[in-house]
């Protein structure tokens, strides 16, 4: 079963804006997906219209089979929403934020206590459970938003760019956290602009440009497609000049920083092989960019 | 889904806020009200002598109440539905599945509730100016619901449309002062000309308060029947109006 389907949805706003021109996307039930896109492309709308902030211009969007229009309550009742932009009263302590909202999906008291409990140890969030939500850091409101959306037990959790101006350790800890509950059975969808995250989070990509899908596979599938990789090698000694070395592209920034564009699959041995016979020492080397950051500009720019 | 508990979720946060927040929500009308007490009733009320029958402070005490009641009920529903559009908070009951009428009864409950708190904080006060008798409970309890009821769901819509914190404040300073102090609070509307009597039977604010002056002093300037069908009559549209505006997404959807 398809845990989101969406059919020819199309939203104008007032200002005659058309964010989505008649998107089409299905994600299946347990995948981790990530939808992508520049600013403005129109995802945040679709995120909007799936759960329920936007209201559409026409199209149809069903949730676990339960339609957005006919079955509202049920729809709504499958996914959580972790949106892009801090939304929780900032007057209220942490452990009422969650409660609150396990009220509003008709969990009862108890139960929401003990929901409350578990996804306030889970997001490490317990020991602040009484403060007031204003005083917290960046990246502690964030996992509050995170455990609010858990609270219920979601079948889909919606996540808007949740790492967006989170240190890298609290990125990483989210990361984790993410994979352990798409493990436990959550299908998830990602919108981010850290293309490294999803690329080693998600098994399927949507790419959204100008309210239309520009491109929707497998993230496998996707990543076949580079057909160059960048690389910066760090040398050991400095060099005066770009080395001679067929089959390559060269471009050296600094007389001890070399970049290198390999196409795929001429390898990087006989590279090797070549700096050392011309007594050039590669002490390290690193991706210049991420592969799908590549593709995602080039579609993009397209 | 169980709606009695999203409802009983509301209710609980709303009033939670407005107990927390008590210095700006509830020690202010027993300020201003024992101050009306104390200048209309006591210094300027004893040479005025009685209206209806009623001394004058007997006569003002049902009024000042229900004033207390309107603007409370209004401004709590106003600012707590507004601060949620402003800090986005809103959206938690929008992405869960609570119905419109859910939301809107939560909301309304949140303003009786606070009107019920202020009515009880004033009353108390009244209570060291004058000896307050009830003449008709049913109708004195009656009048306080309906009344809160209909400004709790006034300040929802001021709430809907509101885009700033000055649209919030608005309505109650330019609209709702003028029609309260208008509205037969601090006299009868036979001491008025033909003319502003005739003007005066627009306010529907003069229709409650007379029927909770008729429900705790016995005296009236109007019909109760004709108050309590124009006070029903508010509450419908209102209500109705209200389930649109959350329906179409008015002001908090895009």
């Amino acid at each position: 079963m398809n845990a989101l389907s969406i059919q020819n949805l199309k939203k104008t706003y007032s200002n005659g804006f058309t964010a989505l021109k008649g998107i089409n996307l299905e994600v299946e039930s347990g995948d981790f997906f990530a939808l992508l896109g520049p600013n403005g492309a129109g995802k945040s709308t679709a995120i909007g219209i799936i759960s329920s902030l936007v209201n559409k211009t026409s199209g149809s969007v069903s949730i676990f089979g339960y339609d957005l229009k006919k079955d509202n309550a049920k729809a709504k009742n499958c996914i959580g929403l972790v949106p892009q932009e801090i939304n929780f009263n900032q007057f209220e302590t942490v452990k009422n934020i969650v409660l609150n909202q396990a009220g509003y999906y008709g969990i009862p008291r108890k139960q929401a206590i003990k929901n409350t409990e578990k996804c306030l140890k889970q997001m490490s969030l317990w020991d602040k459970r009484d403060t007031v939500s204003r005083r917290l850091s960046g990246g502690m409101k964030r996992r509050v938003m995170i455990a609010r959306a858990l609270v219920h037990s979601p079948r889909l959790l919606i996540l808007d760019e949740p790492t967006a101006g989170v240190d890298i350790e609290i990125r990483r800890s989210m990361w984790e956290m993410m994979e352990q509950v798409n493990k436990e059975g959550t299908t998830i969808i990602l919108t981010t602009h850290y293309l490294e995250e999803a690329e080693s989070l998600c098994k399927n990509i949507a790419i959204i440009n100008n309210g239309v899908i520009v491109e929707n596979s497998g993230m496998a599938e996707l990543l076949t497609r580079v057909n160059k990789d960048h690389f910066i090698l760090d040398l050991a000694n400095p060099i005066s000049a770009i080395p001679d070395i067929a089959g390559y592209e060269f471009d050296l920034p600094d007389s001890k920083v070399l970049n290198v564009t390999v196409s795929k699959g001429k390898g990087l041995n006989s590279l090797f092989q070549q700096l050392s016979e011309k007594n050039i020492t590669v002490l390290s080397l690193k991706n210049k960019s991420n592969r799908l950051e590549q593709l995602f500009l080039n579609l993009v720019n397209e | 889904m169980n709606n009695s508990i999203a409802f009983r979720t509301i209710i609980y946060k709303e009033i939670h806020r407005f107990i927390r927040i008590w210095p700006q929500t509830l020690l202010p009308p027993a300020i201003s009200t024992a101050l009306y007490f104390l200048i209309f009733g006591k210094l300027i009320g004893d040479r005025i002598g009685s209206i209806n029958g009623a001394s004058y402070m007997d006569y003002i005490v049902p009024g000042i109440i229900l004033m207390s009641v309107i603007s409370h009920s209004y401004a709590n529903v106003v600012s707590s539905f507004y601060s949620s559009k402003f800090q986005h908070n809103i959206e938690e009951l929008l992405v869960a599945p609570v119905s419109n009428w859910i939301i809107l009864a939560g909301y309304v409950g949140g303003g009786i509730a606070r009107g019920l708190l202020v009515g009880i904080v004033v009353t108390g006060i009244s209570m060291l100016f004058a000896d307050i008798t009830v003449n008709h409970l049913g109708v004195t309890i009656a009048v306080y619901f309906l009344t809160a009821t209909l400004f709790a769901l006034a300040g929802f819509i001021n709430a809907v449309f509101a885009d700033s914190f000055d649209d919030i404040s608005i309505i109650p300073n330019f609209v709702l002062t003028p029609l309260s102090y208008l509205g037969g609070v601090f006299y009868s509307v036979s001491m008025l000309p033909d003319l502003w009597q005739t003007i005066s039977l627009a306010n529907p604010i003069l229709y409650m308060v007379n029927a909770f002056r008729y429900g705790l002093i016995g005296v009236s300037d109007i019909k109760i029947e004709i108050a309590f069908a124009i006070t029903g009559g508010f509450i419908l549209f209102l209500t109705a109006l209200s389930l649109f505006l959350l329906h179409k997404g008015v002001g908090i959807k895009n």
